[in-house]
């Protein structure tokens, strides 16, 4: 019993160690996708100009005094501006980046809702009462002018 | 007029009106020789404060784009550093203005070079946006009142500064 607990300790800690590191350390590869090279215009990532080596030095020089990625960001963000954040912050004027989409999108989705309802309404589709099929075959008209046809041509 | 159709029109002008703000905050076409030259404050590069072009109204400015990381900006500081040392005084002076470069990288460079005349930081490019410029490095003659009268996209050599900037300079006091 003791062993198995011991096994099952050993696991969670094996499965948690990764995302702890990942925590706590900065690193390159995962910064250079969420800042900017700012005469380059993309993604740090995607940049091969002498002025995104020099940012990735500085960052590099970051990670070994051993500053988080929080730190390195506001570091970032002092030489360059905010510019450099991939993502805008979530605070003052910028989260307006964040929530103006949101609003948007939820206006559109009530706005169709209502014109949905008032379409409906107006007889535009089919109601709750009109769950009937539409007849088959043809109108009883129809069928005596088909009839009489038929006759006409009967040899 | 139904209070529809005025929410209608007042969306189509909205998303009109947006369009056109895009363009015409990316269509920047920047500053041309006779225009006012942008004047907007920046940190000093050394010595902490702000500091900008309105500062030296009365002067002549020739205002210098560069970066550490810009082999065509290494290449002209030593003519730039030359003409400073030769005109300046009362009635001139160079300009330098650090654009979207590290603070640290910017200081060393102008230890290296020995580069005498005051620096700006544009840390976020916000005045060579101003400016429109296109890349690094590129200087402006403006003249005392703030009007552009030069405009050199690419780096400056001994013989631009001598023949095209120092012509319309007033002339040295012998």
């Amino acid at each position: 019993m003791r062993a198995r607990l011991g096994l099952l300790a050993a696991l969670t800690l094996a499965l948690l160690a990764p995302s702890a590191s990942a925590a706590g350390q900065a690193s390159l590869t995962e910064l250079e996708k969420e800042v900017m090279c700012p005469v380059c215009g993309t993604l740090l990532q995607l940049a091969e100009s002498p002025q995104a080596q020099r940012e990735r030095v500085f960052i590099e020089r970051q990670i070994d005094a051993g500053k988080s990625e929080a730190e390195i960001k506001d570091a970032l963000v002092a030489e360059y501006g905010n510019e450099v954040l991939a993502l805008p912050p979530d605070s003052g004027f910028s989260l307006s980046a964040y929530v103006v989409p949101i609003v948007a999108l939820l206006i559109a989705a009530v706005a169709l809702a209502l014109g949905v309802l008032r379409w409906r309404r107006a007889g535009g589709g089919p109601s709750d009462g009109d769950t009937a099929a539409p007849p088959l075959g043809p109108s009883e008209q129809d069928s005596e002018r088909l009839d009489a046809d038929l006759a006409r041509y009967d040899l | 007029m139904s209070v529809r159709s005025v929410i209608a029109v007042l969306g189509v002008l909205a998303v009109v009106g947006l369009l056109v703000f895009g363009l015409a905050s990316k269509g920047s076409s920047g500053v041309e020789v006779g225009d006012m030259a942008p004047s907007s404050a920046m940190p000093r590069l050394e010595g902490g404060g702000d500091g900008s072009l309105a500062s030296y109204r009365g002067k002549w400015v020739l205002v210098n784009f560069w970066a550490s990381w810009c082999p065509p900006c290494r290449a002209e500081a030593p003519a730039l550093e030359e003409f400073q040392r030769r005109r300046r005084g009362p009635g001139f002076t160079v300009l330098g203005i650090d654009s979207r470069d590290l603070s640290g990288d910017g200081r060393a460079f102008v230890r290296r070079y020995g580069l005498s005349y005051p620096q700006l930081r544009d840390a976020n490019g916000d005045a060579s946006h101003d400016y429109g410029t296109t890349g690094l490095p590129e200087s402006y003659l403006v003249d005392p009142r703030g009007v552009v009268r030069l405009h050199a996209v690419g780096p400056v050599d001994e013989e631009y500064l001598r023949d095209e900037v120092e012509s319309l300079l007033p002339k040295e006091k012998s």
